[in-house]
């Protein structure tokens, strides 16, 4: 595990949280309209079933400039399919993101590009005469930091998944000494 | 037992206790009104939808058990939409009903097709569209339950033709009745709040005792939360005067020495300033809307707040309480009394709070809600024709209110000593609600008599369900104040928009409101002069085999006052200029 999993002095003004929804048609409307009608931000959002398949887990990244985070969950609590709210602090939880890009990466360039995938940890999925497309999983601040190594190549395209994330293992808020990664 | 779908619907609604609802039938909803006339439901046929929604509303105000209505689906659903905002912004149980296309033809822009259920998510407190004949049943026990359990407000539930169309096969299903505990696991996000938490309760006694200028700040959920009783006991123990918010009218009786009436916006001086001066809000069942708050930065500067509330969201939504309690506001005020009671047995003593008392008092008798009485040749003053209503008919009349001016004058001149007896739009201020709902109050309060105040902007949106009331034998009583504009509009081009009056005049004959009444059913009285009020209210009194319209012409330059506007500081209330003589014009500065 990369030393970016910790950030303790990341980006205060956004929380993650993480969202426990009933598996149902509109569930992810309902969240999604509750932040529009109510004028808060989300910075990324990630949806998928838990290991229950009646329950999904939403991994929200909330921008709380746009409204103080206690009154986002309290009002997120009171949609009738959203079951538990945690805030994940970035300190006692794991974060991964992954990315998908397709890079110009023409011949003279290509054993730099191929380089900076390799110094990441990231992976080469396709390639042809012109482009490389490239993958790579890991904490969204390394995420960030690849992203950024590779735009003077020049991005075609790019998707990131935004942020998923669990409490670390045996850490709680509060008992800094469990952290252990 | 088999049945269909249809039968199911039905069945499951009186298995809730449903005694009446009101709809209008269509395409998609049709096989649903098949059972209907098999059914001991009194099913009240509207003239349009928006109608269905404010009946059900105006009985779910009147006698605290949810309104039902059923409709069809696309422009039937949407017309319902309305009813169904202002429900959710005054927490009102009730459940509707639409119908849905066909499920296969969901999602083609099929004939009459609208997404409901997306619509209304932002206005009700919880949705479905039904997908099987099997969970209808489910979905009706789910929708009652959350409707009335927690902080009240509408559900809505979708259901496509097919699953209750008994020509469909899809429609067949068995009868299952889910248990309590079923309705509960079916719903694992669902934990509606019940008693506070002690030690906050034990914290809000003693900031109770403590207090030199403490107010009681009641809001419309001392009324869902039935505790207009235990908030007695908690004034007169504490003898803390109380103010009741436009929601909260009649859950302290306006008769009594310590009820000091309606803050806000129209409040009067006296609710607005003790506020402005209190060291001790304590909120229940009220949520700081800006309507009583003013600019909320000044508003209550030096108080202290203890704020109770079903609802955890309200609690520092818009003011950070010193002692939030999450609950029922009934289980809290009991609490609160024995806590109180344990402290005063054991010699806890309060501040001396004579001064404060007589400061109240006070204002009271400097600023009296008050207006100029008419000279010869004047229109009717609205106040005085409210006036004479309100003390010729049994204390116990409901009364149902449009939204404006009529409806602030309605709120501020009657005197609300009983509970549920005040049917108002008070979040959504929706125009054209009180004809409607004062005949959803009639039918739930046969026993009551019910009069709407109306406006005569508010009655033309509305006014067509008084052919309903007629045909249904519901006889309502309306009071139209005709003053030709629409009137809080009005009022604000004058004050704010140098008398500029952009497009508010409605005329004062255009329609003829005695012959539209007749034309509907009722019997229709035009009062123009002083001396004709009493004889047609007294006439409207004795009527009592159908609805009667009473139509008031009164003077379009009356204003609402007090008043705070909009956005201003709760210190800078306006009285009426003939107060204004006695040398303040605005709040005081201090103590």
């Amino acid at each position: 595990m990369s030393r970016r999993d910790m950030q303790p002095g990341e980006a205060v003004r956004h929380h993650v949280l993480s969202v426990l929804v009933e598996n149902r048609s509109g569930v992810l409307s309902r969240v999604a309209n509750l932040f529009a009608r109510r004028g808060y931000n989300i910075v990324s959002l990630a949806v998928a079933p838990t290991e229950d398949e009646a329950f999904s887990r939403i991994t929200v990244v909330v921008d709380v400039e746009s409204a103080p985070l206690e009154q986002i969950v309290k009002q997120l609590d009171k949609l009738i399919n959203v079951v538990e709210i945690s805030e994940l602090d970035p300190r006692w939880s794991v974060e991964r993101e992954l990315l998908l890009a397709t890079v110009a990466a023409t011949p003279d360039v290509r054993g730099r590009v191929v380089e900076l995938v390799q110094i990441f940890e990231g992976r080469i999925l396709a390639v042809t005469h012109e482009e490389l497309t490239v993958s790579l999983e890991g904490h969204p601040t390394k995420v960030d930091d690849f992203e950024e190594m590779l735009r003077p190549f020049g991005i075609r395209e790019l998707q990131r998944t935004g942020r998923v994330a669990l409490p670390r293992l045996g850490a709680r808020p509060g008992e800094p000494s469990a952290a252990t990664a | 037992m088999d049945m269909n779908g249809g039968q199911a619907l039905i069945r499951a609604l009186e298995m809730e206790g449903t005694e009446v609802m009101f709809g209008l039938p269509g395409g998609a909803i049709l096989p649903v009104y098949d059972p209907v006339l098999d059914s001991t439901i009194r099913h009240i046929l509207v003239r349009h939808e928006q109608g269905a929604g404010h009946m059900a509303e105006g009985y779910a105000h009147a006698t605290g058990r949810p309104g039902v209505a059923m409709v069809t689906s696309g422009p039937g659903a949407t017309n319902i939409v309305t009813p169904l905002a202002d429900a959710f912004m005054d927490s009102i149980p009730m459940v509707v009903i639409t119908g849905q296309v066909a499920r296969p033809a969901i999602g083609t822009d099929a004939f009459q097709e609208c997404d409901i259920t997306g619509i209304t998510q932002a206005v009700t407190k919880h949705n479905f569209l039904v997908t099987e004949a099997d969970e209808i049943t489910l979905a009706i026990r789910q929708a009652f339950h959350l409707a009335t359990t927690g902080r009240p407000g509408p559900v809505l539930v979708d259901i496509p033709k097919d699953i209750v169309d008994p020509t469909n096969p899809a429609s067949a299903t068995g009868w299952e009745w889910p248990t309590d505990d079923e309705v509960a696991r079916s719903l694992p996000g669902y934990r509606p709040a019940t008693s506070g938490d002690p030690e906050a309760i034990e914290r809000a006694a003693d900031l109770i005792l403590a207090a030199e200028r403490p107010i009681l700040y009641v809001g419309g959920g001392i009324l869902k939360a039935r505790a207009a009783e235990a908030l007695r006991e908690l004034a007169e123990l504490t003898q803390i005067r109380v103010v009741t918010t436009l929601m909260a009218r009649g859950a302290f009786p306006d008769g009594h020495d310590l009820c000091l009436g309606m803050p806000g916006m129209h409040g009067n001086y006296t609710a607005v300033t003790s506020m402005q001066r209190s060291d001790l809000l304590i909120a229940l069942g009220a949520r700081f809307d800006d309507r009583v708050t003013g600019k909320v930065p000044s508003f209550a500067p030096e108080a202290k707040i203890i704020h109770a509330d079903i609802d955890a969201a309200e609690l520092g939504k818009v003011r950070r309480p010193d002692v939030p309690i999450h609950g029922d506001c009934r289980l809290i005020i009991e609490d609160l009394v024995a806590a109180l009671r344990r402290r005063l047995a054991s010699g806890a003593e309060t501040p001396d709070r004579r001064p404060w008392n007589s400061q109240i008092s006070g204002w009271q008798e400097r600023y009296p809600l008050a207006y100029e009485p008419p000279v010869e040749g004047d229109q009717l003053k609205p106040q005085m024709v409210l006036e004479h209503l309100r003390d010729s008919v049994p204390e116990d009349t409901i009364l149902a209110s449009g939204v404006g001016q009529h409806q602030m004058w309605a709120s501020q001149y009657w005197r609300f000593n009983h509970p549920y007896t005040w049917v108002n739009s008070g979040g959504l201020g929706t125009m054209g609600f009180s004809v409607p709902a004062a005949i959803g109050a009639k039918v739930g309060r046969p026993d009551r008599m019910v009069w709407a105040v109306d406006g005569d902007g508010c009655f033309q949106m509305t006014a067509q369900e008084l052919v309903t009331a007629s045909a249904e034998r519901i006889p309502v009583k309306v009071a139209i104040l005709n003053n030709a504009y629409l009137g809080m509009v009005r009022q604000w081009q004058e004050m704010f928009y140098e008398e500029r009056y952009s497009e508010v005049y409605l005329s004062p004959d255009l329609p003829d409101y005695v012959r539209w009444a007749e034309a509907m059913g009722c019997v229709g009285i035009r009062v123009e002069s002083p001396e004709e009020i009493q004889p047609a209210i007294d006439k409207a009194n004795d009527i009592d085999d159908r609805p009667v319209v009473v139509e008031f012409r009164t003077d379009s330059r009356e204003k609402v006052f007090p008043m705070v506007p909009a956005g201003k500081s709760n210190d800078e209330i306006q009285v009426p200029p003939f107060q204004a003589g006695h040398g303040v014009q605005t709040g005081e500065g201090g103590n």
